[in-house]
């Protein structure tokens, strides 16, 4: 087989079919008729503005996440972290609303300060999971499974803690913050949050510049692909990795600020909402290519809303998207494994 | 049991490691297998031991031809091997170790392995505790254990690929009366080494293979005027070298210390000079790589210190991109591993090598740039080829053309290896234009020619040891190979302390 665009695609078109096979198979043994099932998810996820919108608002932290991600991945980490850096995202915006929510000033500095703090967190907790690969030797995958459990079980100490409701603690979160303190909704609609939207596309573009334009971006990839020999060629291993970890963690802050300020308007237990794990996902999907990060990450949004409709029309669960975006990045990775072992048997090397 | 090959033959892309390769070891004889590096040694005890299968040609055990699947298959029937770096498992008990490759039931019976270890241990007179831990044995009890492992699985072929580096003295004689002992109990032994003087102690025959042919078979006594010939090819007359120059000093390294993981190398004490070509000869493995490395920042000297320029700047413990900062560059061996990155274009690796400013790349000025390397270099690929699209002389001409310029001293492993002979002559003719211009080229070689051709002065790297700085034109293919092989270090170093 000779490496080709035509057969690439035709291997990705292959994924999909075989992805949508056995999440049908899966609907089937369900007791449900796969057909009827994915006509309500399109429904869920387009029948209306008003799920549309709802797309969207799903779709804005996803996209932060996975740019961040695009980042790391580049420069050959798997910064399986940022569950906890969205959190600590969360934690550090709820912490500087909560410390200026009485002091009278104007809403728009209010909100841009917690926005910040979200930022300052979400890098921290990152830079943290790179110091410990970086000086301690900890695989940041590992470190950073540590760290979303510690990042899980501060932001529930908190939540039934220090930042109780009054009265009784809940899971349902903290106090809801003031309407006047919440990201500015679009007229016309019940959720949309143009601002964040804005920050979601203006942080993509900045991450595909970074990555495909710039001397920086360059030396990530350089780092990622063969650190030793980049080393050669003098460029700095650890210092950039460690700037990758930073960047990562400022969208996973971002992406956490998102969460309190234009979707939760306060903190909950599962602030991170899986985010950072679908991010993963998506990254892996359009292969570390920021190009299809956006669309991917749109349809990936779409899926999770429009299965909302699944237990409500079909009794089924709402889980089925899981399923889906799960099989589909499996057969995708392994569509380009079974066509790297086939170029390579046509080379005709070992 | 006796091993026979015929005709084996194995490429490895264009090269024939092993090129129709035949010979009979007989039962009870202890065989050495002779060659320099690159010779085919390696590749004929993978293709025996199960690791790779030969393009053409037969094995035959007990004068029946066998087909050898894999590593395990080999030792099913008979054939182990024990390699240069002891295949264990570190983190285990030596008895854990020991039982791992035995085929038996689901659990398995450790008293009764330890009882055979001990039985085994003590026949070779080893003392080695089963419940200790594999990472605190010496180098030579690990092989101690792999000896014991592959006897407990009943190997009657034991094939050992320089098994003499690294261990201690009293350790070499052990396994050497080890081995003595297992050959007149019917035990073929296959000995791979490049160490002249344990191949004369031990061997019943020597065989000798150059760039993958077999050249011959020698019997005791072993003259090592004809090993050194047979292993390195006939004397080509040298050309008479231009006068050495002795420019300023370039870098100095004072009474340095390096340690590897299984080499130390002590006391080396040498100045380089601006301008001239120092060569380093040795067998793969005796420290060259570690005490080039250290010159450069990249491994850290244990004793000594590492000074640059004339006024003798200090540099001890200096990460490599200071030394690249005062232009000491480091050209690895292994290319697309240490030196290239693999997935970049010819674009790119220019980009990165030159620092450049700003946020964002010129696209066209960094084309401009590939553009006039490549025609300056005559490197056959465009500026967008991926960098492991090019044939390995241009993947060389790619790392001499990502050097910059001016330079003070160029460290280089293997500068033309695997090449053909136009690239040979051009990438040295970019070199020596360097050293016109003041640059000092230390290299590592394992081809005695080109480091008799291109170098000022030489060094000679043994087990750990190294000669002083020797005169190129004192020397002779002969001579090199003897002192590479071990021999005749006590007249060099009387005469190198006579000039």
């Amino acid at each position: 087989m000779r490496d080709t665009r035509g057969n690439r695609l035709l291997f990705q078109i292959g994924a999909i079919l075989f992805a949508l096979v056995i999440a049908s198979l899966v609907l089937f043994l369900a007791g449900a008729h796969p057909l009827a099932a994915y006509k309500y998810i399109a429904l869920g996820a387009v029948g209306s503005w008003d799920v549309a919108s709802n797309v969207l608002v799903s779709w804005v932290p996803l996209l932060l996440a996975t740019s961040g991600l695009l980042v790391t991945f580049t420069v050959g980490l798997w910064n399986i972290g940022i569950e906890g850096q969205i959190t600590l995202g969360a934690i550090f915006t709820t912490w500087a609303m909560r410390l200026l929510q009485d002091s009278g000033w104007n809403p728009g500095i209010i909100l841009t300060i917690a926005v910040l703090a979200g930022v300052l967190g979400g890098t921290l907790w990152a830079l943290l999971a790179g110091a410990l690969r970086t000086f301690g030797g900890v695989n940041e995958i590992f470190g950073g499974l540590g760290l979303n459990f510690v990042a899980t079980a501060l932001n529930i100490w908190l939540i039934f803690g220090p930042w109780k409701r009054p009265g009784v603690a809940s899971m349902s979160g903290t106090l809801p913050f003031d309407r006047s303190l919440w990201m500015p909704i679009a007229a016309g609609s019940s959720r949309l949050t143009p601002a964040t939207i804005a920050i979601a596309i203006v942080g993509i573009i900045v991450v595909y510049a970074m990555i495909e334009g710039t001397y920086f971006g360059l030396k990530l990839k350089a780092v990622g692909k063969n650190p030793r020999s980049a080393y050669i060629l003098g460029i700095s291993t650890w210092q950039n990795m460690m700037a990758s970890f930073a960047i990562c963690g400022v969208f996973a802050g971002l992406a956490g600020a998102v969460q309190v300020t234009a979707v939760y308007h306060r903190l909950i237990p599962s602030i991170s909402s899986g985010y950072g794990y679908l991010g993963l996902m998506v990254a892996l999907l359009v292969g570390y290519r920021a190009s299809l990060a956006a669309p991917v990450a749109l349809f990936f949004a779409a899926l999770n809303v429009g299965s909302i409709q699944l237990p409500i029309v079909l009794k089924l669960d709402s889980s089925l998207a899981g399923v889906l975006q799960g099989t589909l990045v499996l057969f995708v990775i392994l569509g380009h494994g079974v066509r790297a072992r086939l170029l390579k048997k046509t080379k005709g090397t070992p | 049991m006796q091993v026979e090959v015929r005709g084996i033959t194995k490429c490895f892309g264009a090269v024939r490691a092993n090129d129709n390769i035949s010979f009979t070891v007989p039962s009870s004889s202890i065989e050495g297998i002779l060659g320099e590096n690159g010779a085919g040694k390696s590749t004929l005890m993978k293709i025996l031991s199960g690791f790779y299968s030969p393009d053409s040609g037969d094995i035959l055990l007990d004068g029946k031809k066998v087909t050898i699947d894999d590593p395990a298959d080999a030792i099913r029937q008979g054939i182990g091997m024990l390699h240069q770096d002891p295949l264990d498992f570190p983190p285990f008990k030596v008895i854990d170790d020991f039982i791992l490759g035995k085929k038996g039931g689901l659990i398995p019976n450790r008293r009764a392995a330890i009882r055979e270890f001990n039985e085994l241990a003590t026949r070779f007179d080893f003392s080695i505790d089963p419940e200790s831990y594999v990472d605190t044995l010496t180098v030579g009890e690990r092989q101690q254990l792999e000896i014991l492992r592959l006897l407990w699985l009943g190997s009657r072929v034991l094939i050992l690929d320089e098994p003499t580096t690294g261990i201690s003295l009293p350790q070499k004689e052990k396994l050497f009366a080890t081995l003595k002992k297992l050959a007149a109990e019917g035990m073929t032994v296959l000995f791979v080494s490049h160490k002249l003087e344990d191949v004369e102690a031990l061997c019943n025959r020597a065989t000798v293979l150059r760039q993958g042919r077999l050249v011959g078979t020698v019997e005791p006594p072993f003259d090592t005027k004809v090993l050194v010939e047979m292993m390195f090819g006939k004397e080509i007359p040298q050309e008479p070298k231009t006068q050495l120059r002795m420019g300023t000093t370039v870098l100095h390294a004072k009474h340095v210390d390096v340690e590897g993981i299984r080499i130390q190398i002590k006391n080396i004490d040498l100045r380089v000079r601006a301008g001239e070509v120092i060569g380093v000869a040795g067998m793969e493995g005796s420290g060259q790589t570690l005490f080039l490395s250290a010159c450069a920042g990249l491994v850290q000297p244990v004793k000594g210190s590492l000074c640059l320029d004339e006024d003798e700047k200090d540099m001890t413990g200096k990460t490599y991109h200071e030394f690249r900062k005062k232009g000491v560059v480091y050209l690895p061996a292994a290319r697309l591993e240490q030196a290239l990155i693999p997935g970049l274009s010819l674009t790119e690796h220019f980009i990165l090598s030159e620092g450049m400013k700003g946020l964002f790349i010129d696209r066209k000025k960094s084309e401009e740039l590939a553009k006039s390397r490549i025609s300056l270099f005559n490197i056959k690929g465009r500026p967008d080829s991926p960098v492991e699209s090019l044939s390995g002389g241009n993947q060389q001409r790619a790392l001499l053309a990502l050097m910059r310029d001016p330079l003070k001293l160029i460290l280089v492993e293997h500068p033309t290896r695997g090449l053909d002979v136009e690239s040979t002559i051009y990438i040295w003719g970019k070199l020596k234009e360097r050293c016109a211009r003041g640059t000092a080229i230390v290299f590592i070689s394992s081809d005695l020619d080109e480091i008799l051709k291109y170098s000022d002065r030489v060094l000679v790297f043994f087990a750990g040891r190294v000669t002083l700085p020797l005169r190129a034109s004192t020397l002779t293919v002969e001579r090199l190979g003897r002192l590479i092989g071990g021999k005749d270090w006590d007249s060099i170093e009387t005469e190198v302390s006579h000039a």
